[in-house]
């Protein structure tokens, strides 16, 4: 069957298997491994994309159900050459070792910001609470992403005066 | 919450010392994982690269009677079906393990544990291949299976290896260590013993990304290329020589990023050498990626250890003896990662951080109807059982003598002055501090507060429970004269060549599965020859590009490789200064060295920077009488010893008495590792191990059933700690260097791993303490604790 969606902004249409999972229609088909996959029963979250602006496990979508929607992976979080905040902000706290589950955490991480731009740490760890890190044991993460959050208020702050 | 300035978003001075040499640095690898542009195996793709999927036993422990691949065959988009006969025909359907035991790389006779591999097919993509495993026909006569260690050894248990002649039982491998006689004196004349025992159940690492390979064997140079996710690429490559009979120079193992390792990466699984076969079979490149049923069922796990402890003091709290029995479940084929004179790993460090008169242990390992292990799961070599049992049992004396755990031990330290401190089972501790460690682990947690308000609750009969551990680990495996894996000495080697512009690039034996070695290990060298780590390329995990060694794992990165980088680059130096001293025209003796450049000692203004010395040494102009041109050296680092961190950690648990279910409210850790290369990336590893421990005690465990079945073969039943079961990490370190480290520096990368089970679980008990529980075994999930609470603690099962 062919579908046709948006991903990162580009418009791609393609010819692929009905029963074909997102998570290896961006990978295999598109090219774009950033998006990993880690376990099949969505327990892990290295999969997490976004789908119309909400965090999806990619192993547990189907392509053909992303069709005529708009799909943003990891590699649609740097823009114009401008890292995203919580990519910096990874890299700032050492939220990362592996890296493996660090593509969904930042799309996780991104979509908690949009919606909840000062989340407590509660807030954060709960908001990654269905995704897992082997690593890092979470409190750099947490940080990390604390670490985008006052990096926004200030840019906020700093622009408003 | 941190605060931060506004700034243009690629200026990276925030938190980083930007240090030439040692102190915190941001990440030299980060930029690409950040990015989603980190390349890992799966990522590999190469034109016409075909997919192989493995067929596993459903079964235990079966004979099999037939196969028919048929149908598979008959799939138009299948271009291979192999099967244990045909591997066979070839010599190639067993391996050898780590252990000089022997694995089926596919059955031919029997399978012996849920999971172990029967065939695989190759086919033009993954969901194919898949398919293909459906239409493969397998007739088993299901025999009855072993999964009691503990039944093992009976006179009528089945016997799994009748693959090896003249075997009449399921006995693997006995060991003893210590002084059994000297031990027992001193237990039947102490005036208190306690025994206890024991179990640490059988638990996986799991890492986030699954073992694979894509394996590319070129016909017309007869050249094979397998990017595999292994921690030891270079021990690979020769064991693949030595197998399959390839020609070592015509295998390269390349390991790229890996997603994460613990152990679980070291072992060769039988699924890369199916892909190799499968390449030479179609002539293309194959892929083998597992699922993560796959990955827990039949990888490496950890552990598995049925433990009795024992331990001989004087009333008034002076431990004198330590002494235990060790039953070893090593599942279906001995495929534990350890050098090779150490069928245990470094279970030998029982002994914990005391001074004792006497130790002795007695193991017998069996096989039984389960997955054979590995080195796995962030173990040094079997450390974690033997600290867990040595701190888990003090405990148990603290209990029965009313003494503070904390005070118990800080009687029974080996005392500064003490080392290198000789074990009463012969190990060397290098250096240790251990009382300002605990002292400083009690102020951070304020643990004579935290007493008072566990008294309070008690009296409000609210379980607040208070855990002590300290732990002293063995990491760097290890000198070449007593430790090897399957005849290959357990050195490193290590090169460094410096441009003539002053750049360099390092080639490292081992490989990084997340512990920041493109940054360590640029920051060593750096240190050493003042050039800053920005300008240092590390190169690692490609047997084509870089010297031998014997890979990361058992946290023997830093020990072992860590002192070759930075012996290299002192030799390096030793060539620059002779250089230098032409360039200045002074005796080498007149040079003194300030990092970065040499300076005529009494002249500073009269100095050549490393950079130049650098072009110099490439450059037109004769050079000093003896030198060569370039500015390049090569080392291969043995070991004269391990080394030996330690840690005090405390962790604090609430449970609920209703629920049952048991909290981490804090957590406190403070751990020496010797010199502190970069603080950031230690922080880290201290905070994954302290997760990894949450998980082992209270949640995770590879359970099986009756039958065989293993429970525990995905996410959804082997549970591991997300955000919301951790707290926030409180971290602290003393420093005490290793003397005969080149820098100083001790292995970080286990060290919670090791040392915070037992704090967690001597926690829960502590907890328990109004139900008289004083001892209950992980993991400690709300039903095993509620049993504990009603009188009935379990082993797991």
């Amino acid at each position: 069957m062919q579908v046709s969606m948006s991903v990162n902004g580009d418009e791609v249409t393609e010819e692929i298997e009905a029963r074909m999972l997102l998570v290896h229609f961006l990978r295999d088909q598109l090219g774009l491994t950033g998006t990993h996959w880690g376990c099949d029963t969505s327990n892990c979250g290295t999969c997490v994309v976004w789908m119309d602006g909400e965090p999806v496990k990619s192993c547990t979508v189907l392509a053909a159900m992303a069709g005529g929607h708009e799909v943003r992976t990891v590699e649609g979080l740097e823009r114009d050459g401008e890292l995203d905040p919580v990519q910096q902000g990874f890299m700032e706290c050492h939220g990362l070792q592996c890296g493996f589950c660090t593509p969904g955490m930042l799309m996780t991480a991104r979509a908690l910001l949009d919606r909840n731009p000062s989340p407590s740490t509660d807030e954060i760890r709960q908001a990654i609470s269905g995704q897992i890190c082997r690593c890092t044991g979470y409190a750099t993460i947490v940080r990390s992403i604390q670490w985008a959050a006052s990096y926004e208020a200030a840019a906020t702050v700093g622009s408003a005066s | 919450m941190t605060v931060v300035e506004p700034r243009p978003l690629d200026s990276f001075i925030d938190n980083d010392e930007k240090p030439i040499g040692y102190g915190r640095m941001l990440r030299k690898e980060d930029p690409r994982f950040i990015r989603g542009k980190g390349r890992y195996c799966d990522d590999v793709q190469l034109p016409g690269m075909l997919h192989l999927a493995i067929l596993r036993s459903p079964v235990a422990h079966a004979r099999i009677v037939s196969i028919d691949t048929s149908a598979a065959e008959a799939h138009p988009k299948v271009k291979a079906v192999v099967t244990g006969a045909a591997l066979a025909e070839k010599g190639l359907a067993w391996m050898p393990t780590l252990s000089n035991d022997v694995q089926a790389v596919l059955a031919t006779d029997k399978v012996r544990f849920q999971g172990q591999e029967v065939a695989f097919v190759v086919a033009e993509d993954r969901y194919v291949a898949r398919d293909a495993l459906e239409l493969i026909d397998v007739e088993y006569e299901i025999l009855d299976p072993v999964i009691d260690a503990r039944k093992a050894l009976e006179p009528t248990a089945p016997v799994i290896r009748d693959d090896i002649e003249g075997k009449t039982d399921n006995h693997c491998f006995d060991w003893e260590t210590g002084d059994e006689a000297a031990t027992n004196a001193v237990f039947d004349a102490a005036e208190v013993t306690v025994s206890q025992d024991i179990v640490y159940p059988r638990v996986h690492p799991a890492p986030m990304e699954t073992c694979g390979c894509v394996a590319d064997y070129e016909r017309v140079e007869g050249k094979l290329t397998l990017w595999s996710t292994s921690q030891a690429p270079h021990a690979h490559r020769t064991l693949y020589a030595l197998v399959a009979g390839l020609p070592e120079h015509k295998i390269r193992v390349i390991s790229p990023d890996i997603g994460g390792g613990f152990g679980n990466k070291v072992p060769i699984y039988p699924g890369y050498v199916c892909a190799v076969v499968g390449s030479i079979v179609t002539g293309k490149p194959v892929k083998w990626m597992e699922d993560r049923s796959e990955n827990l069922i039949s990888t490496g796990f950890a552990r598995d250890y049925i433990m009795r402890g024992e331990i001989a003091a004087t009333r008034d709290g002076k431990i004198q003896a330590i002494r235990t029995h060790v039953l070893a479940d090593h599942g279906a084929f001995n495929g534990t990662a350890a050098p090779v004179k150490f069928p245990a790993g470094f279970f030998g460090v029982f002994t914990g951080s005391y001074d004792l008169e006497a130790a002795y242990c007695k193991m017998t390992a069996v096989y039984t109807n389960k997955a054979p292990g590995g080195v796995a799961y962030a173990c040094s070599f079997r450390i974690t059982e033997a600290v867990y049992l040595v701190e888990r049992i003090v405990d148990c004396l603290a209990y029965e003598l009313d003494m503070d755990p904390v005070e118990l031990r800080i009687k029974n330290f080996i005392q500064p002055e003490q080392f290198p401190y000789t074990t009463k089972t012969g190990w060397v501790y290098d250096s240790g501090n251990y009382e300002p460690a605990m002292r400083l682990a009690m102020e951070m947690a304020g643990y004579e507060a935290l007493r008072r308000e566990q008294a309070e609750k008690r009296a409000r009969g609210e379980l607040m429970g208070i855990g002590v551990s300290f732990f002293t680990e063995a990491v760097g495996a290890g000198p070449r004269k007593n430790m090897d894996i399957l005849g290959l000495g357990m050195a490193d080697g290590c090169e460094l060549r410096v441009h003539p512009t002053g750049k360099a690039v390092v080639r490292l034996s081992v490989q990084s599965q997340g512990q920041g070695h493109e940054t360590t290990f640029a920051q060593i060298v750096a240190e050493e020859i003042g050039i800053p780590p920005a300008d240092i390329e590390v190169v690692h995990g490609d047997t084509d590009n870089t010297p031998f060694g014997l890979g990361t794992y058992g946290s023997r990165s830093t020990p072992v490789s860590g002192a070759a980088a930075a012996l290299v680059a002192r030799k390096v130096r030793d060539k620059a200064k002779i250089i230098a001293s032409g360039m200045l025209e002074v005796s080498v003796a007149d040079l003194e060295w300030q990092k970065g450049a040499f300076v005529v000692r009494g002249d500073p203004s009269k100095s050549v920077t490393i950079q130049a010395i650098a072009m110099r040494s490439y450059g037109a102009g004769d050079l000093p009488e003896g030198i060569e041109g370039g500015l390049e050296a090569q080392i291969c680092y043995n070991p004269e010893n391990l080394t030996y961190p330690f840690g005090a950690y405390i962790c604090v648990v609430d449970i609920d008495p209703g629920t049952a279910e048991v909290k981490v409210r804090r957590f406190v850790a403070v751990d020496d590792c010797g010199t502190r290369i970069n603080p950031m990336i230690i922080e880290g590893q201290v905070h994954g191990g302290l997760t990894d421990g949450v998980g082992m005690a209270l949640m995770e465990m590879i359970a099986f059933d009756e039958d065989g079945n293993c429970l525990g073969g995905s996410l959804m039943d082997y549970l591991i700690p997300t955000a919301l079961e951790v707290p926030d990490w409180e971290t602290g370190y003393t420093v005490t260097p290793s003397p005969h480290h080149p820098i100083g520096a001790k292995g970080i990368g286990e060290s919670a791993t090791v040392g915070s089970p037992p704090a967690i679980v001597n926690a829960v008990v502590d907890a328990l303490k109004p139900y008289r529980i004083r001892h209950a075994d992980m993991p400690l999930t709300p039903s095993r604790v509620w049993d504990a609470m009603q009188g009935n603690p379990k082993p797991p099962v």
